[in-house]
């Protein structure tokens, strides 16, 4: 099966291009784009780390090693497309326009972290493993019974192909041929047990055979391979084509969460060699330095701008005003049933009365 | 219960991990499953070193499926074994609801008692530890509607290790709820060895004859902070650990509800269709004539656990409990 499934590279290692004919589409300006938003989500999450452990934000969910999947993917998207992420899918939330405020106001614990950007079709990240992809493919059946040409991308780890709701949601969204992108991030690890662990085939894209859809197995780590089989995948989606699997093999360098300890389970030598070799921002500073691209001003001048970004985002994050007990009560229901309403009425007299 | 001589000091969390070595010793046929359980020793380290001793077809490390391996536990169960398994957050239950609800709970009756399914369900559960959302449901009532299943929720590392072994030997499925929020909040003296703590059987923490406070798991500590600053306004406070929400200890209630006259319940989960509802039916049953004031619960809202941020709100406090012991008081 993994020959039936090879993995798709169009850049290698070292920063080449492999596959010719994506050369032309590979433009400058594309690259610094995708440049861009892989300095800018690495930078935010190594933010969010640090804060955590300064108790400034709650467990946070790093993806550090990641980045080509999450950014690549999301590029790949266009304004009316549907985004389905999980807890560990802010890169390509941040990329696809959600802001780095809420995202930081949801590792916070505010329920405003939830509430999709304006005009952003992002569903709140599903926490529960596997649940969104049933979801994925029921608003894409409305997507497709409306006649639109947006398409839905949905994303899950290697240990979400376990669940019930894996299966369910790529059966559903075959049987009805729906334009739904599954994106699998598959770093090889769901906290601590191995992709050997979890299933006993080699590949996940070979699934996709049981439900007679494309599967396609990438390089997780070059971004080019991750945006432009994605965008096929999306226009196949768009075209009337039908469902895609895609397996973006990957790693994540630093433990599942921030209350986690990886080295429990986890070669982190095996990370470190990572770093140097395969790293997705390594590998497209070689592309662009082999095209004569690399310009450190420029870069210096990213960097410099995006730190600004993130600063000013943790400032109005801590501006916020302190959480108001009453958004608990106030959204449960269209309509307040009596309960809440009494509830409600009840614990702010109460509180008025401890607190006046 | 056996008497054992020799004790340690463990916090809850370590008592659960005790009481699992003991029957994992005690047992050939006591088996653990879940996610995370093997070489991580669950994201609690509730199972830690258990997999290092017993070896991975004792303590398996099984792939991300709550539906599957509970459903193939119950497979296990009805062939001979007892499973127990670990539900990573109770929030994390609803893939498997499904197999316990229908399948584990309703085994031995639909089978005349043919087959039947010793199997225990482990799962940490509720709010307080600034968790990321969906982490912290305490949706026990869910559980005690559906007959054919019973919960149990200890407050205490001796209960904790009592009573999960009652669980595991308890001839029908058993779920465990762990108030993580108390995993490690103290130690106690727990007997080394096997003992067990009855399955359906409360506990009185402090005698006082103005009023019953009831509460479980997690809310135990709150109904005792409450209880002690009621002491200093002269109120004298029974509460009782309820250790076992299905079947109900109804004497323990009764007993107490009756001396005192007065009642509160302290439930974390949400008002509606919560075990306090249960709990009144049982005074009503049992005791009403001996009421000298309406019941009062201090309950979670009828809102989905909130985001952490949100949830000092959400939970009952010391100061809403004691609020509700003065209001009975007053009546
Ligand atoms: C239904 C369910 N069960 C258990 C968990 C606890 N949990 C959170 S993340 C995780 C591992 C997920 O692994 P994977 O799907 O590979 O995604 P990754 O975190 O590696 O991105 C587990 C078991 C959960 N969130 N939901």
């Amino acid at each position: 099966m993994e020959f039936q499934f090879p993995i798709i590279q169009i850049m290698n290692e070292q920063g080449c291009i492999v596959r010719s004919e994506y050369r032309e589409q590979i433009t400058k300006e594309l690259v610094m784009t995708m440049y861009r938003h892989l300095i800018r989500t690495r930078m935010f999450d190594r933010k969010c780390v640090s804060l955590q452990r300064q108790g400034r934000i709650g467990t946070y969910v790093p993806y550090e090693g990641q980045e080509a999947c999450q950014v690549g993917s999301a590029l790949a998207l266009r304004n009316g497309d549907w985004m389905f992420p999980t807890y560990r899918d802010h890169g390509a939330m941040m990329t696809f326009g959600r802001s780095l405020t809420q995202t930081l106001l949801y590792w916070k614990g505010r329920t405003e972290g939830c509430v999709p950007s304006e005009g952003k079709k992002i569903v709140p990240p599903s926490v529960p493993i596997a649940t969104q992809l049933p979801h994925a493919a029921g608003a894409a059946y409305v997507e497709k019974r409306k006649g639109t040409k947006n398409a839905v991308i949905v994303y899950f780890g290697d240990g979400a192909t376990s669940e019930g709701d894996f299966h369910e949601g790529l059966n559903f969204a075959s049987v009805f041929n729906l334009p739904v992108v599954f994106f699998n991030q598959n770093n090889q690890y769901a906290i601590s047990v191995p992709i050997t662990r979890q299933m006993k085939s080699k590949t996940i894209a070979q699934k996709a055979l049981a439900y007679d859809i494309p599967g396609i197995r990438i390089d997780g780590n070059d971004i080019f391979a991750v945006y432009f089989e994605t965008q096929q995948a999306l226009e196949r989606a768009r075209n009337g084509g039908g469902p895609t699997l895609i397996e973006a093999v990957t790693w994540r360098y630093g433990a599942h969460t921030t209350s986690d300890d990886p080295s429990k389970y986890r070669d982190q030598e095996e990370s470190k060699r990572r770093r140097e070799t395969t790293d997705p921002i390594k590998r497209i500073e070689r592309f662009m330095q082999q095209e004569g691209w690399w310009d450190e001003q420029w870069m210096n001048q990213v960097q410099k701008e995006v730190s600004v970004e993130i600063e000013q985002a943790v400032a109005e994050m801590e501006r916020y005003p302190k959480a108001n007990p009453a958004d608990m009560f106030d959204y449960v229901f269209a309509q307040p049933t009596w309960t809440i309403a009494e509830q409600k009425n009840a614990y702010f007299q109460w509180k008025r009365g401890i607190e006046g | 219960m056996t008497t054992a001589v020799n004790t340690k000091t463990l916090t809850l969390v370590q008592a659960v991990n005790d009481a699992l070595r003991t029957m994992l010793k005690e047992r050939e046929d006591v088996i653990l499953l879940g996610e995370d359980i093997g070489k991580n020793g669950g994201v609690f380290r509730a199972t830690e070193g258990l997999q290092e001793e017993f070896g991975e077809d004792r303590v398996i490390d099984t792939p991300l499926s709550e539906a599957g391996f509970t459903g193939a536990a119950i497979g296990m169960a009805i062939n001979g074994l007892r499973p127990v398994v670990e539900i990573q957050f109770l929030g994390f239950i609803y893939p498997a609801y499904e197999q316990i609800m229908t399948h584990a709970a309703r085994m031995r009756a639909r089978t005349m008692g043919h087959f039947t399914v010793p199997m225990v369900i482990r799962a940490p559960y509720g709010a307080g530890v600034r968790a990321p959302e969906i982490h912290s449901d305490s949706t026990e009532a869910l559980f005690t509607h559906m007959p054919g299943i019973k919960v149990v929720c200890p407050s205490t590392p001796y209960d904790a290790k009592g009573l999960l072994i009652a669980a595991i030997e308890d001839p029908d499925p058993v779920l465990f709820l762990e108030p993580m929020r108390i995993y490690r909040a103290f130690r106690e003296d727990v007997p080394e060895g096997k003992y067990t703590v009855e399955i359906g059987k409360g506990k009185k923490l402090r005698e006082g004859d103005d009023v019953t406070v009831i509460a479980w798991g997690a809310m135990v500590p709150v109904a005792m902070k409450a209880a002690e600053s009621a002491e200093k306004k002269g109120i004298h406070v029974d509460v009782i650990d309820l250790r076992t929400l299905y079947p109900l200890d109804k004497d323990i209630i009764a007993d107490s509800v009756q001396k005192t006259g007065r009642t509160v319940i302290v439930q974390e989960a949400h008002a509606t269709g919560g075990l306090a509802n249960d709990i009144l039916a049982v005074i009503n049953d049992t005791s009403f004539l001996y009421q000298k004031a309406p019941v009062e619960r201090v309950t979670g809202f009828d809102v989905p656990v909130p985001f952490f941020a949100y949830e000092d709100d959400y939970l009952p406090t010391p100061e809403r409990v004691l609020h509700a012991i003065e209001k009975v008081m007053n009546f």
